[in-house]
């Protein structure tokens, strides 16, 4: 459901030509409330954390924090956090690879051969998201359980070793990471590939074109933004997500989402677990930026 | 001939990868609707073991398992309530008058869709922390709000482009005032974009574990809950609670579509 309309917002400013009344106060008056409370309730929390993430390591809650511009921080909690926040960075990558890799017939069988039936495949994309996010990850460890049907049959035909099991191992989490952010990346590929102009495989194929080179030439290059939208939605959130390391996983498995989630709930860490989380902000940013720029588009915003 | 054979495989061949695709979609929620009539063997069991129907009958019976369900509606509705009415006005804001800011307003909604919400958890956080507020029902509520504004924006932003602005412009023809036709033409014709908004913002409210978990205090929304049972062995009645979930979502979904496709076919 989110996505839905997350694609929606996809061609933004395709606003009317506004109607020239005189009340130029107007747009301001509708915006003002909800733009103050993003700016106070999102910017001003942002601000706040890069201010904390600088403040003296020596403190604590009870006797509270100096402002002393420690960037040592950042140098402390990348560094703590070292293998935590490589490993998120790796799972998100390799989930995201399967998802565009499972992901990419799907959204391509419901836009172009579902016919009446794309709907109901569409409902079933989103299906997963009507129940909750931590009832159906757990779901997975009744599948993956080691007394289950599936490592069993992994098993007996030896993928598996006697005593391999899935749970509490990378496999799990991955598989975990892949399930619940595939819906953010089939919907804007399908968006994109709904859209592309069947004609033009036709005239590839009255050209002589197989079916692989046509899909190489023409229905790759043209479903490109829903495949650059779909799986920045999907590797975003992966990134950031520490449930799946933790119901899933074991700690060895631990994400940089775990790192945080104790270093301020748990060890009260505030200036590390503040410059980790800023880190992190960073470290997508460029890597969504350098992304972007690779893939040649723009048009995902 | 060669093509047409390549061509039959490749249809087939994409359909079939999809449904499977679709059939790992599809796997946890039968095990959750399974797992809802299981009797577990002990405590800390997943695994599917003997059927009852007591965890249907007895949902409340682990102890605050219904309170966080029912702070979890309540957080939903006002969160809902605040966002839906916030976000409905900046969509028209931006939909409808072209004005010096709005660039800048495009970003300030975008950006809140596109940060980790590990970061907007955290960063909340601080500033509560910073500002001595104590975490609660409340400091839940103002995350809740801020994060689903941008979907409201979004969602209604889309309904009203779609829109045809001849309806108005042929409502004041007809010497409508401003106000007249914003109450007959535009609100109507607006109201499944906002109401679409409105449930996108309670899923979302509902659901959300992450932002919540850094600015819940005590507090125990379902999410919560399900987060602190996983430590101690997590009751089969969560598996209930997110089968009807599942099925009111479902219902919702499938009615829209009915009621979506008769009024096409009345237009």
């Amino acid at each position: 459901m989110t996505l839905m309309t997350g694609i929606g917002a996809a061609p933004a400013g395709s606003a009317r030509p506004a109607r020239k009344s005189g009340r130029r106060w107007l747009p301001y008056l509708l915006l003002l409330p909800g733009t103050l409370w993003l700016v106070v309730f999102f910017f001003g929390p942002m601000l706040t954390l890069g201010a904390a993430s600088l403040w003296d390591p020596a403190g604590s809650l009870q006797t509270g924090y100096a402002q002393t511009l420690s960037f040592g921080n950042y140098v402390d909690a990348v560094r703590d956090a070292g293998p935590q926040l490589l490993r998120s960075f790796w799972y998100a990558a390799i989930a995201t690879l399967i998802g565009v890799i499972i992901g990419y017939p799907l959204a391509y069988a419901i836009a172009l051969k579902a016919g009446r039936w794309k709907y109901l495949l569409l409902v079933a994309v989103v299906a997963p998201m009507f129940t909750s996010f931590l009832v159906r990850t757990l779901a997975w460890k009744t599948i993956l359980s080691d007394n289950g049907a599936l490592v069993g049959l992994l098993r007996d035909i030896g993928i598996l070793g006697a005593d391999g099991r899935l749970l509490a191992t990378p496999i799990a989490v991955v598989l975990g990471l892949t399930y619940n952010f595939l819906p953010f990346l089939v919907l804007p590929l399908y968006a994109s590939l709904e859209r592309l102009d069947r004609r033009l495989l036709e005239a590839a194929g009255d050209l002589y074109a197989s079916p692989a080179r046509s899909f190489v030439k023409i229905t790759l290059p043209l479903s490109m933004p829903g495949l650059v939208a779909g799986t920045l939605l999907f590797f975003i959130p992966a990134v950031g997500d520490y449930i799946n390391a933790e119901l899933l996983g074991n700690p060895n498995t631990y994400m940089v989402g775990n790192v945080i989630d104790s270093a301020f709930l748990v060890r009260l860490d505030y200036p590390h677990g503040a410059a980790l989380s800023f880190a992190l902000m960073f470290l997508i940013l460029i890597i969504v930026m350098v992304y972007l720029f690779r893939s040649g588009t723009d048009e995902v915003v | 001939m060669n093509y047409r054979i390549g061509r039959w495989i490749a249809d087939r061949w994409v359909m079939g990868v999809g449904l499977l695709v679709l059939a790992y979609l599809a796997l946890p929620i039968i095990v959750v609707a399974g797992l809802s009539f299981n009797r577990p063997s002990n405590r800390l069991s997943y695994d599917f073991n003997e059927f009852t129907l007591d965890n249907w009958t007895n949902v409340c019976g682990p102890a605050g398992l219904c309170d966080a369900v029912l702070r979890s509606v309540q957080i939903g509705f006002l969160a809902t309530v605040f966002a839906t009415v916030l976000g409905t006005l900046m969509a028209f804001a931006l939909a409808r008058h072209k004005f010096f800011a709005r660039p800048a307003v495009n970003v300030i909604i975008f950006l809140p869709m596109a940060t980790p919400e590990l970061v907007m958890g955290t960063s909340l956080l601080a500033l509560f922390v910073t500002g001595s507020v104590a975490l609660g029902f409340w400091t839940i509520l103002i995350a809740h709000v801020m994060f689903c504004i941008s979907f409201v924006v979004v969602t209604v932003k889309a309904r009203l482009a779609g829109m045809d602005a001849r309806l108005e412009e042929a409502a004041m023809d007809l010497y409508a005032t401003p106000f007249q036709t914003f109450r007959r033409v535009t609100l109507p014709l607006a109201l499944p974009g906002i109401v679409a908004a409105a449930l996108l913002s309670f899923s979302l409210s509902f659901d959300d574990f992450i932002i919540t978990n850094f600015n819940s205090g005590t507090t125990v929304t379902f999410p919560m809950y399900v987060w602190g049972a996983n430590q101690r062995g997590v009751p089969p009645q969560v598996n209930v609670i997110g089968t009807a979930m599942f099925a009111i979502a479902l219902l919702l979904v499938l009615a829209t579509n009915v009621r979506r496709r008769r009024g096409a076919r009345v237009a």
